[in-house]
């Protein structure tokens, strides 16, 4: 039933994204100034809309593991942690290859590009503290102050266009920028389907988590006769 | 639509798309993987219980 679920919400995912890339290709004009690039903006702002969006579940998951002491949630937290990661790796290729044909050049240490590199770090840190520890208790208490303490990596990103001059465009929404009605529609619309595959993903990798833990108890038994 | 950077822009979108189905091949792999062990592990205390 779930396997099914998780097919359907694929299925939608890729139906969503055809009907939105024929619409950014072949409907959507292209940018007075940018031309036809400007159109990487529908993967790459969402992407990193998912990818905090993950972030922020495995910190608030990681807060729950804390006062809990529930492994559920810490199986949650590096399955959303992973997956986000993932997505911000998306963000920040697809914005280097937007920033060689806009500036001229594939990547600057300005305060935006330079703290999401920081926060892609950050989590990819916590994935590689998680291989080091080998009891599960102490793994996930570790892991969970680790996530809790990168989280204050992202509102460092996310606001770091409007607490400093950087060469990153200004936000569209409520910001300095400036878009027209139909693409900051389909920017959402596009975002619908990344947010479906995004939570595909975390299902798939929250069941692992729990066949490792299947094994762990499995050897524990085997250890035991 | 303007060819000129259409290039870059197909570049982008193949890079992104790409990226995600690496990671679904590494789930993929890592799910055979962990459904293998735990077949393993199970065989393998049956028989210790047998024995």
């Amino acid at each position: 039933m779930k396997d099914k679920l998780l097919y359907a919400a694929c299925l939608l995912a890729a139906w969503l994204v055809l009907a939105n890339l024929s619409v950014i290709l072949l409907v959507l004009p292209d940018e007075a100034e940018q031309g036809a690039i400007y159109r990487i903006i529908f993967f790459h702002v969402p992407a990193a809309w998912s990818a905090f969006l993950g972030f922020l579940l495995a910190a608030l998951a990681s807060v729950a593991y804390l006062v809990k002491r529930n492994l559920w949630f810490d199986a949650l937290a590096v399955s959303v942690t992973e997956v986000g990661l993932v997505f911000s790796i998306v963000n920040l290729i697809t914005g280097m290859i937007w920033g060689r044909i806009i500036w001229g050049i594939w990547w600057t240490w300005d305060a935006r590009l330079t703290s999401m590199l920081v926060c892609a770090l950050l989590y990819a840190g916590y994935l590689m503290l998680r291989r080091a520890v080998e009891e599960p208790a102490q793994r996930a208490k570790f892991s969970a102050v680790f996530s809790i303490f990168a989280f204050i990596d992202v509102p460092i990103v996310w606001f770091s266009i409007q607490w400093w001059r950087t060469q990153h465009p200004q936000p569209v929404f409520r910001g300095g920028g400036s878009m027209d009605p139909a693409m900051y529609k389909m920017m959402f619309a596009n975002w619908v389907p990344l947010l479906l595959l995004f939570a595909v993903l975390s299902a798939v990798r929250l069941r692992q988590e729990r066949a490792r833990s299947e094994i762990d108890a499995l050897r524990r038994e085997a250890h035991a006769l | 639509m303007s060819s000129a950077n259409f290039t870059f822009l197909v570049y982008g979108l193949t890079v992104a798309w790409l990226i995600l189905f690496v990671y679904v091949a590494l789930l993929a792999g890592r799910d055979r993987r962990l459904r293998r062990e735990i077949e393993q592990l199970k065989q393998m205390l049956q028989q210790y219980k047998r024995s």
